[in-house]
């Protein structure tokens, strides 16, 4: 089929090949910075059709006709409806967005339609930091800018030939010297204290944890080396030993799951001996968790407490987000355990792990009472050298703790969370399994703990009269060093993951770049924004005071680049400045010096309309020709003495 | 009141010349300064400005830092773009202009000459009466732009405003400023369109003034720039200083036209200097030696286009 290409009217400003090729080369970044999100298919065509858009209007100029438009919009809508189910949302739009954008290009073949296109390519841009707002991400969207601002520029008639590569430089500056203007204003928009409409639903789930935990759901997890939060102490940074991170505390268990106790309670009660200062910067979870040390003392403005003072978000966290905690090292939780808690934490499903319940009740026969005995003897039974750690173990039946303990004695810290609380609640000791991070990575560059998604980690606690509930970890018990070193080095069925000592500093380095970017850029909430203005002595700087502050840093910013804007070279030869200022004063009483006009003729004219200052402007001509015509070189001397005179002269305007 | 008023009007004129004072025109150089070159958002930028807002709204709907952030840079990319607007016009300079020559209603060609300020200007453009051109400017270089004007009448023809934009560097910003040089070019009388020839002087007179007919070499004088090279006596130049060029004796026919305002007394002013333009234009376009006569000018015997402009010059300079 031999497609005619509508000749474009004549009134419209063409577009240039260079224009066409910056907005070509636009779209194709913002193609590249959506491909993630968009189906394989949709990147496929979009992509065919803008090369193939750029190849046939290198050749010849003209706009695509309606009957190829209209039915590619057509399809566009079709595809994006079949494929997200609507046309709006987030992904949809973005989808539809993209889609427009190339057949947009389709079309261009004027400057405004370029215009059009680079405005709707920018704000496509921004688009795309809606799924991930990483620092990679929005480095690469700032890069896009540089064509977009490029193609503006191209569009402008009569411009210095440039290189297709020097056509950014000019660009690049300009965004490098509005930077400063841009940090500012950044830093001082008043955010929203709460959303104008609803926020878009959180990406693709992640993995981490979750609040129901079955053993081996972790077996994924714990291979994921992303950074789960960092933490920063106030203070030394405790021992590995107690680097435990609580995020979820599982009561209830039906055989298979562990879940959390959906019963609204207050806290529990805590008595806290020493106190620790800490702040977490928690990467986006998609889970409504802020997990904290235990045991928190109080809760984080962006949370509250749940019933077993785990620290509850109102909403999944989808963006980073930084908090301070107090916890206690040294405590005692719920020292009084009620009798609907005392059932719930004794509670285990009927007709399951019958070998476990009988071992456990053998327990309970031989030590009695004595919680600290039996607890003992399930810790002994873990460490006895049969069970071995890993992170790919044997599947489990229908009687999984029976299979996990008896016959196959492999597994990782879900299983022996789990074994160990059931085996507590068969010898009727309350016991519960608590879920979060334990130990992590001490970044010495940064100064802070980097906790990765492969330090997740669970854990049973006991209740013992007294001393409330107390953490005891079986899987110490298997390996210790699990406890001492980290997940990462226990697993070592996975080989070592960063190959020598200079990739694991960069991925240091590295790391301590995103932290800065998680905790000073997106992490730069309300919140933070409000104590901005306490070091001036402003409490809690609301949108006024933050509008106002915003003002007068724009008009600052203004001024600089006013001055800029107006400032001219200075004069660099001292006579021909002090001649000028001597031009400046005449011209205040309008005797102005024509272009063609010589200083002799010039300074005589004055000297006749100013005849009560003959004798000083003559004497001034003489000494300027002297000065300027009778030396190579201007005798200082004489230059400062003419210099002298002429700031001394004041032209008074003769009364008649 | 008055004097309140008065006062008002002559700051502004001092501050804003070009913004109370534009109907007064001003002399050459015109440069431009802060005080002259008005900027304001074009329809593009107040576009933009609306999507700015609106990625921005999105940003701080969402919360979402990273967007905040490139939406404050492309702010303040698009709020600078507005200094390197004026910067593209600042110091600009008018330096001279210069006219072609054209008959009234035909169009005059008008040179500008443009002088920057030692940087570069660029996407720079000047419009006059819907014609617009483009340029860009680079170090001390001069430019000339040529425009062309419409005349409508003889005489003495001021030239209009001049406006110099731009929409550099993004095209969202459209800062602009007049030119109103104190400038005028001269129009020629529009020849009329058919009459009759010039009244030749007599027979008697013509024998006296020619005494020998034909080709015939009558004398040598210096060259004229304009003088046919054939005509020139090149061996008996090669013996003196200059060139000198051959005189020769009108045909027959082909005399002098000694065209005399007087001697059209019959008709009104305006008819008299078209028929001489007319005159004036077909001894031109004949090679024929005239003279033109004029209550204040009197141009001797000349022919070529530099006594055609004279004489065009001399009659559209009649009160």
């Amino acid at each position: 089929m031999k497609i005619v290409w509508r000749r474009e009217p004549r009134h419209e400003e063409p577009l240039e090949r260079r224009a066409f090729d910056l907005l070509t080369l636009t779209i194709a970044g913002v193609l590249l910075l959506h491909i993630g999100h968009l189906p394989i298919w949709l990147v496929l065509v979009l992509v065919l059709l803008l090369v193939w858009r750029w190849y046939k209007r290198r050749e010849r100029s003209g706009r695509a006709p309606a009957y190829l438009k209209l039915p590619l919009l057509g399809l566009l809508a079709v595809a994006i409806v079949t494929s997200y189910g609507s046309l709006f949302g987030r992904e949809a739009g973005a989808a539809l967005a993209v889609g427009l954008l190339v057949l947009k290009l389709m079309e261009s073949e004027s400057a405004r339609d370029a215009r059009v296109a680079t405005a709707f390519s920018c704000f496509a841009l921004m688009t795309a930091l809606l799924f991930d707002q990483g620092m990679v991400i929005t480095f690469l969207v700032a890069l896009c800018l540089l064509p977009a601002l490029a193609t503006l520029r191209a569009l402008e008639p009569a411009r210095l030939p440039l290189s297709f590569r020097r056509e950014f430089l000019p660009v690049l500056t300009m965004l490098a010297l509005s930077l400063p203007l841009a940090l500012f204003a950044f830093v001082a928009v008043p955010r929203l204290s709460s959303p104008l409409w609803g926020a878009p639903p959180s990406a693709q789930a992640r993995t981490g944890l979750s609040d129901r935990m079955s053993p081996g759901d972790f077996a994924e997890l714990l291979n994921d080396d992303r950074p789960a939060m960092r933490v920063s102490f106030d203070g030394p940074p405790p021992p590995n030993n107690l680097r435990y991170f609580r995020a979820y505390v599982m009561w209830r268990y039906d055989g298979r799951d562990w879940g959390r106790s959906d019963v609204p309670r207050e806290p529990a009660a805590l008595t806290a001996e020493r106190t620790i200062r800490y702040q977490v910067s928690l990467e986006p979870n998609g889970q409504a968790v802020l997990p904290a040390m235990d045991v928190p003392v109080e809760a984080p403005s962006q949370g509250q407490f749940g019933g077993d003072r785990e620290i509850v978000a109102p909403r999944p966290v989808n963006d980073a987000l930084t908090y301070s905690v107090t916890s206690a090292l040294a405590y005692r939780l719920q020292p009084e355990l009620d009798d609907r808690s005392r059932r719930r934490a004794l509670q285990l499903p009927g007709g399951y792990n019958p070998k476990t319940l009988a071992l456990a009740r053998s327990w309970r026969q031989q030590h009695g009472d004595d919680t600290a005995g039996i607890v003992r003897e399930a810790l002994n039974l873990f460490h006895n050298g049969v069970f071995r750690y890993t992170l790919g173990p044997a599947p489990l039946g229908r009687d999984a703790m029976d299979d996990f303990l008896f016959s196959t004695h492999e597994g990782f810290c879900e299983h022996y969370a789990s074994a160990f609380t059931i085996l507590m609640r068969a010898a009727g000791i309350p016991a519960r399994v608590v879920t979060g991070y334990q130990g992590g990575y001490w970044n010495s560059l940064g100064n802070y703990l980097l906790v990765r998604q492969s330090d997740a980690h669970a854990w049973g606690e006991v209740w013992m009269a007294g001393r409330g509930w107390v953490r005891f970890d079986p899987t110490a018990a298997v390996r210790p060093d699990r406890i001492d070193l980290g997940a990462s080095a226990v697993a070592d069925d996975r080989g070592e993951w960063f190959g020598s000592s200079w990739l694991r500093d960069a991925r240091n380095h590295w790391d301590v770049v995103n932290r800065w970017w998680n905790q000073g850029v997106l992490g730069f909430s309300a919140i933070r924004q409000r104590g901005l203005l306490s070091p001036l002595g402003i409490k809690d700087a609301d949108a006024e005071k933050l509008g106002l502050v915003l003002a007068f840093g724009c008009v600052l910013f203004a001024m600089i680049g006013l001055a800029w804007a107006l400032w001219r070279q200075r004069e660099t030869d001292p006579l021909r400045a002090a001649m000028m200022r001597l031009e400046h004063k005449l011209a205040g009483i309008d005797i102005v010096r024509r272009p063609s006009e010589g200083p002799q003729h010039y300074l005589t004219r004055a000297a006749r309309a100013l005849p009560h200052q003959r004798d000083t402007l003559e004497r001034l001509m003489r000494s300027y020709l002297d000065l300027r015509y009778a030396h190579d070189e201007p005798p200082p001397e004489l230059l400062s003495a003419f210099r002298q005179a002429v700031r001394e002269f004041r032209p008074r305007r003769v009364v008649k | 009141m008055r004097d309140t008023y008065a006062r008002l009007q002559r700051w502004a004129e001092r501050k804003l010349p070009s913004l109370t004072r534009y109907r007064r025109a001003e002399p050459l150089p015109i440069r431009l300064h802060r005080r002259r070159i008005y900027i304001v958002p074009s329809f593009f930028g107040i576009g933009f400005c609306v999507l700015l807002f609106v990625m921005l709204i999105g940003a701080l709907n969402y919360a979402n830092n990273a967007a905040l952030l490139l939406t404050c840079l492309l702010g303040a990319a698009a709020a600078s773009s507005m200094l390197v607007a004026f910067r593209s016009l600042n110091g600009l300079q008018l330096t001279s202009i210069q006219s072609g020559h054209a008959i009234a209603g035909a169009p005059i060609q008008i040179r500008l000459h443009f002088v920057g300020q030692g940087r570069t200007h660029q996407g720079i453009r000047v419009e006059m009466e819907s014609q617009t051109h483009a340029f860009a400017l680079q170090g001390d270089e001069k430019i000339r732009v040529d425009l062309s004007m419409a005349t409508f009448e003889r005489g003495w023809q001021a030239l209009p405003r001049i406006k110099v934009w731009s929409t550099w560097p993004f095209g969202l910003f459209r800062t602009w400023s007049w030119l109103y040089p104190d400038q005028t070019v001269l129009v020629w009388p529009r020849p009329e369109a058919a009459g009759p020839p010039p009244n030749l002087p007599s027979d008697d007179e013509e024998q006296r003034r020619q005494p020998r007919r034909g080709d015939d070499l009558a004398a040598l004088r210096d060259y004229h720039p304009g003088d046919p090279t054939r005509h020139i006596a090149w061996k008996v130049s090669a013996r003196h200083h200059g060139l000198l060029v051959k005189e020769f004796e009108q045909p027959h026919g082909r005399r002098d036209w000694q065209l005399d305002w007087r001697q059209l007394k019959h008709l009104d002013s305006e008819s008299r200097i078209s028929r001489l333009a007319r005159w004036i234009g077909e001894a031109e376009a004949a090679g024929r030696a005239s003279s033109l006569w004029l209550p204040d000018e009197d141009i001797p015997s000349g022919r070529g286009r530099p006594h055609y402009e004279r004489c065009m010059n001399a009659l559209a300079r009649m009160p």
